[in-house]
């Protein structure tokens, strides 16, 4: 390997959390960009055909280093590292609408999930996932939330753009978003 | 689209909730009713719960048989005793509004009509998109899950203190301080004094040997300890009950007077 890719491998190795590409060419300050890609290019292509036990992924917007999936269960009987927590289906519904409304606020949320929120949103937001964003204009300026660096890491997605479009689903509906909650029909008597 | 074809004439009378629900039409719910026990979990909302009966019920989404689908409803969240949770009641309430609103006759000709179940067609397939993106979701992150990044920290952990750089000699110099403010006695010692009266007599009388009249300053000079300025005020008072002097003071706050009595300055 060429000293720049043994240079990003060992920030990736001390680092926890994936290192954006413009972190790991402030290593090196002679390295261009096109040369920290082939880098890493470099790298990924020495631990998938040399047959090593981690792989160099691409999430969230940078790079990180993550065991294979075919060791998790050994590594895991032998306790020497645990997976998170799963997310409940409350949360990931809420973090599905969150991820592709944002920024959204807690009234629009509960009105296509048809629960209330709260509680939900309080989780993810101490779990990372999701921070607040801004305030809406209308009453009462109330929260807007959108997804954090630490969903796409924790979902091992590149971008927001890798999550299927509406028009990929098999149920294609309208995206935008009624400007006014639906107006309630006067009552039959 | 007809409206015969949207409301059952058997169920059109039934408004009351709490009816007992026909067998026929609950066949689901009723042959698992008593042994039926499902968590709240199970359906993540109203909605969840909706598009499941529309499921099993294989009706068209776009084209619900209103009724029929609220009087399941009601049947699940009653099993499931749902019925106190405000999101399935308002759910409820919600449904048996759309039912009474395709219950009124309308003129075949309206063209203003509108369906009164377009909105919660549309809720609920905006409920389905976002279930699949959930799956999508799910999978993703249970791949992510099952592989550790470097240094993964289940919970977020202090980190430890960088070790101490510090010379011997910085280390005595510390201690040095210390004892010499742990040196300083800080600690009041209170001992009770007695006043010595007959101490403070012979001082007065003696002053007034030499003279008619003095101070209070000349019996008690300023730098008196509180017991001695005690022991002079009791000793003159002692002396004025005896009528060896008389006390006089001309203000308030002003110098006390003492003067010898006459008898005895006449002795």
């Amino acid at each position: 390997m060429n000293p720049l890719a043994r240079l990003l491998e060992a920030a990736l190795f001390a680092s926890a959390r994936p290192i954006a590409v413009d972190e790991l060419a402030g290593l090196d300050p002679d390295a261009s960009p096109a040369a920290v890609q082939s880098a890493l290019d470099e790298l990924r292509e020495t631990y998938d055909t040399a047959g090593h036990g981690v792989e160099l992924v691409e999430v969230g917007g940078g790079w990180q280093i993550l065991t294979r999936a075919e060791y998790t269960e050994a590594i895991e009987r032998a306790q020497l590292a645990a997976r998170p927590h799963r997310l409940s289906g409350a949360s990931l519904e809420t973090l599905a609408i969150i991820a592709y409304r944002q920024p959204i606020g807690r009234a629009e949320i509960e009105e296509i999930r048809g629960v209330a929120v709260g509680s939900v949103l309080k989780s993810l937001l101490e779990r990372g996932l999701i921070d607040v964003v801004g305030r809406a204009e209308g009453v009462g300026r109330p929260l807007l939330y959108g997804t954090t660096p630490i969903f796409l890491e924790q979902f091992a997605l590149r971008h927001l753009e890798e999550l299927p479009r509406g028009d990929e689903l098999a149920i294609a509906l309208r995206t935008t978003i009624p400007a006014e909650s639906p107006s309630e029909a006067a009552p039959t008597t | 689209m007809d409206i015969d074809t949207l409301v059952e004439p058997a169920l059109t009378g039934q408004l009351d909730f709490d009816a007992p629900v026909e067998p026929r039409r609950l066949e689901a719910v009723a042959d698992v009713a008593t042994p039926f026990v499902i968590e709240l979990s199970q359906f993540s909302g109203p909605l969840d719960l909706l598009l499941s009966l529309i499921r099993d019920e294989q009706v068209d989404i776009y084209d619900i048989p209103i009724a029929r689908i609220a009087e399941q409803f009601l049947a699940h969240i009653h099993v499931m005793q749902l019925d106190q949770a405000a999101d399935y009641l308002e759910m409820a309430a919600r449904l048996l509004r759309i039912k009474a609103q395709m219950l009124l006759p309308r003129n075949e000709l309206d063209e203003a009509w509108e369906d009164p179940r377009a909105e919660l067609v549309r809720r609920l397939l905006e409920y389905q998109q976002m279930r699949e993106v959930v799956d999508v979701l799910e999978r993703l992150g249970e791949e992510r899950r099952g592989r550790f990044a470097r240094a993964y920290v289940p919970q977020q952990i202090a980190p430890p203190t960088a070790p101490l750089a510090l010379s011997l000699s910085e280390l005595l110099a510390a201690i040095d301080r210390i004892l010499r403010v742990a040196r300083e006695d800080v600690i009041h010692d209170v001992i009770a004094r007695p006043l010595d009266v007959d101490g403070a007599i012979a001082t007065v009388r003696a002053v007034l040997a030499l003279r008619a009249t003095a101070r209070w300053r000349d019996v008690c000079p300023p730098t008196s300890q509180p017991w001695q300025v005690l022991s002079a005020l009791l000793a003159l008072l002692e002396l004025a009950r005896r009528g060896e002097l008389r006390l006089a003071q001309l203000a308030p706050f002003a110098s006390v007077l003492i003067s010898r009595e006459s008898s005895s300055q006449a002795a």
